[in-house]
């Protein structure tokens, strides 16, 4: 008989249906890959499970854990379940735990509550856990405070929280989608390890089909609130019968096709610092007067606040001699991860902050605080969250025609707006509505349009996709390689995700402790890395296998 | 329009259109004293009765109005005035000394009673209304500048601010284009909260002798003199209360709703 068992779950909100006839079945130590696109109900199909619906929803039909009949229970009866027979894992470590409770206790604290265990007891049992989630005493005694330990090792507390009660269903929400990735390997590992050791069922909701390929024994494909296809992992992969999983696994693996020009990246000299050791990597570059951007040496020093009263500032160097340069329309990748240096040296290259040495040219300027308006113009951003990219306040057009400011505006300005919108694929008269009014992948294209407005020559992409959905990042990604073409841009592509970095690049920078250590095209780094930390990278992250592909041809329509 | 928004609008605007009314005409003069009218419960020919000295309290209500409302909009308006460009020049250079100044300056007006510092400022220049709104109005200032950069600075991490700097934008022009619109909510219901502690302030200096002196009405000075008739007539203490209460009440209900009616993002939702 199977542990878990959703028959014919309805949910809605006021009149708003949002799950309809949602069924699932969950044998003793399955995992089950539940994914679908944001707003898809993958969430609130297991929040109907845990019965922490927000108020206002209404859920209709059957769940049964065990043979009970879970929406049947009073809210008495759901408290002694969760955390004992269901346990959860967010999306979020830094919020997940209270930053005022030691983790001993917060894992104690169940165990206190359901089983009534008296303190000593519990705080053996909650070391136990932590040891077994990979956090070992010596290292991670119980009196520390969730601020002391990383994301990934918040996450693990939240893993030894859920699992402290040995729960026979485990729900993880996007439980590594806020984690580096090569932290994320760690994580996905250890939940499928106590899947398979203690025998417990996970349901794994994610976007990623690649962390799906790799962990699941089953997968459900979610939209609209509905189950529209559910098999065992490889099959579906391999040959999915819904027209709507193709198009989600041709989206994940989506290549524009322009990005696969041969760009001027292949005249550039393959570099790897090990090797270059010695020689300082800028004077390599400098020697290509046809460069766009030329970082040289670049380095950007933080004092830290004194240890004591009276001693040295400490210095981080989180720029450290960084050179590369970018030709006319190249499409550059810089891959690293949280803390590497990147957001630190896309702010140099935009000009917002000093360097303290090297410097940073564009064209002919010099880069900085204090470069003319005009030489500014060449270069624009698109940021990472559609949401806190615009001034909520401003009309469209006016959000747009931000960068004039640099140019001066002309008189035809409400024109150029109108052109730029339409370039993106949106409507010249949007311009006239508020930034509200759009969804995140048509407010990327506005900001795509902001910086376009100015016919930049350089625009850094600063993780410019990683808010999107698989299917609205790949037409995201084809608009930028039309425009790249059209508009002989170059790009500079921040991203942690090494396969869109691989799709649309034809040279790739890793930056690792404020350092690149590795540069080439990116065909070859991917495929023969040179530095260690590159493999390691590579082999964190998560994948599709290419043979599972290989099946279906490659035409799936994009949607 | 919400009902609350609406409520809100209508007692302000009572109290507002009351004010401006008086300026040209009031039931009875209040300057006229008739000794034999005195504590006549309300009636037709008084509606809220009259006081111990004969004067109609409905007139008097709409001539301290006048006070009231002049004295907590000037200061407000000094409190926003001075407090607001402070809060943001503090928040456009965080971490510089001009920030510590500026909220070291304010945490220095903060630390002093402000009943103390309206009785000194009264001792040394006397009393009068307009000294009450200079007392009331220094008091404002740091309340404005804390909230205004409170809220500036969790803008000042966000994308859109750096796209403008990206586009060439100073730190002057951001902050008047892109911080300014989007603390307007804060400011605004911080503006009627203060404008409601405006008017109790301006009663309560005046109820101790140091705001409006006669024969200006105030609706503190009318609670000071009805309070030792309490028990013989209450309602020449409970008129002047009520008008106080259903100002402020209404000002605080008004201030809600036009937060939410000036966010582009939830006027669609209003009906």
């Amino acid at each position: 008989m199977s542990l878990l068992h959703i028959d014919t779950l309805d949910l809605s909100f006021a009149k708003t249906p949002i799950l309809r006839g949602v069924t699932l079945g969950l044998e003793p130590g399955e995992i089950l890959g539940l994914v679908g696109e944001s707003g898809s109900g993958k969430s609130m199909t297991a929040l109907s499970v845990m019965g922490l619906l927000p108020q206002g929803a209404r859920a209709t039909g059957r769940i049964w854990l065990d043979g009970q009949d879970l929406l049947a229970l009073s809210e008495r009866q759901m408290c002694a379940l969760r955390g004992n027979q269901i346990g959860m894992i967010f999306q979020e470590p830094m919020t997940a735990l209270n930053p005022l409770m030691t983790i001993g206790d917060q894992v104690a604290e169940t165990l206190m509550v359901h089983r009534k265990m008296p303190r000593a007891e519990a705080r053996a049992i909650a070391r136990a856990k932590l040891d077994r989630v990979g956090l070992p005493g010596p290292r991670f005694p119980l009196s520390l405070y969730p601020h002391e330990l990383s994301g990934g090792q918040r996450q693990r507390v939240a893993i030894a929280l859920a699992i402290a009660l040995q729960p026979r269903l485990l729900i993880a929400d996007e439980p590594t989608t806020a984690l580096d990735v090569t932290t994320q390997a760690e994580v996905l590992n250890l939940l499928r390890d106590l899947a398979r050791a203690e025998d417990m069922a996970l349901i794994l909701i994610t976007h990623d089909l690649a962390v799906v390929a790799g962990m699941a024994d089953r997968v459900a494909v979610m939209r609209h609130g509905q189950i529209v296809e559910t098999g065992p992992t490889e099959p579906l992969f391999r040959a999915p019968r819904h027209p709507y999983t193709a198009q989600l696994l041709a989206a994940s693996t989506h290549r524009p096709k322009a990005a696969a020009r041969p760009g001027p990246a292949a005249e550039h000299e393959y570099f790897c610092q090990e090797e270059a050791a010695g020689i300082s990597s800028w004077q390599k570059y400098s020697k290509s007067d046809a460069a766009l951007l030329r970082v040289a040496g670049a380095t950007r020093i933080y004092r830290l606040p004194r240890p004591r009263p009276f001693a040295p500032h400490p210095e981080l160097r989180a720029v450290d001699d960084v050179s590369f340069q970018i030709g006319p329309g190249e499409s550059v990748g810089l891959v690293g991860e949280s803390g590497c240096g990147k957001s630190t040296l896309t702010r140099a290259i935009l000009g917002l902050d000093p360097l303290q040495a090297g410097s940073i040219t564009l064209g002919a300027h010099p880069v900085g605080p204090g470069m003319p308006q005009a030489a500014r113009a060449d270069v624009q951003v698109v940021f990472q969250d559609p949401y806190g990219s615009f001034n909520p306040r401003q009309r469209v057009e006016t959000l747009v025609a931000e960068p004039f400011h640099l140019t001066g505006r002309p008189a035809d300005w409400q024109d150029r707006v109108a052109a730029a919108l339409s370039e993106v694929g949106l409507a010249p008269e949007d311009g006239a509505k508020f930034i509200h009014e759009f969804s995140g992948g048509q407010r990327q294209r506005i900001a795509i349009a902001r910086a376009l407005i100015i016919r930049p020559k350089l625009i850094v992409l600063d993780e410019a996709v990683s808010a999107l959905d698989v299917r609205v990042r790949a037409q995201v990604l084809d608009l930028l390689a039309t425009l790249q073409a059209s508009h002989d841009l170059a790009y500079l592509f921040i991203s942690h995700d090494l396969s869109v970095v691989r799709n649309v690049t034809t040279r790739c920078l890793v930056m690792q402790a404020g350092r690149i250590v590795e540069q080439g095209p990116t065909e070859a780094l991917f495929t023969a890395p040179r530095h260690p930390y590159t493999a390691e990278l590579l082999a964190a992250a998560p994948q599709i296998p290419p043979a599972w592909m290989e099946d279906r041809a490659h035409a799936t329509p994009l949607v | 329009m919400k009902p609350a928004l609406a409520l809100g609008a209508v007692l302000s605007g009572a109290a507002l259109a009351a004010a401006v009314l008086s300026l040209v005409w009031t039931p009875y003069d209040i300057t006229q004293l008739a000794i034999a009218q005195k504590l006549q419960p309300p009636s037709l020919a008084h509606w809220a009765g009259t006081d111990h000295f004969g004067r109609d309290i409905a007139s008097m209500l709409m001539a301290g109005a006048r006070t009231s409302l002049a004295v907590a909009l000037v200061a407000v308006g000094i409190g926003m005035g001075v407090g607001v460009p402070l809060g943001l020049s503090a928040a456009a250079l965080r971490g510089s000394w001009v920030d510590e100044a500026i909220m070291r300056g304010n945490d220095l007006i903060f630390a002093f009673p402000s009943l103390v510092i309206a009785i000194l400022i009264t001792a040394v220049f006397g009393p009068s209304a307009t000294n009450a709104i200079i007392a009331i109005g220094i008091f404002n200032i740091p309340v404005f500048a804390r909230v205004s950069r409170a809220g500036a600075l969790s803008l000042w991490t966000l994308d859109y601010i750096r796209a403008a700097r990206v586009a060439g934008k100073g730190r002057a022009r951001i902050s008047a284009e892109h911080i300014l619109p989007n603390i307007a909510n804060l400011l605004i219901v911080q503006g009627t909260i203060q404008f409601s502690l405006g008017i109790l302030a301006e009663a309560g200096l005046s109820y101790v002798g140091l705001g409006a002196q006669p024969p200006t009405a105030s609706w503190g000075r009318m609670l000071a003199e009805a309070q030792t008739m309490v028990t013989l007539a209450p309602h020449v203490a409970l008129a002047p209360g009520l008008a106080i209460v259903a100002t402020v009440l209404g000002l605080n209900l008004l201030g809600d709703g036009l937060r939410d009616a000036l966010d582009p993002r939830l006027r669609g939702r209003m009906a």
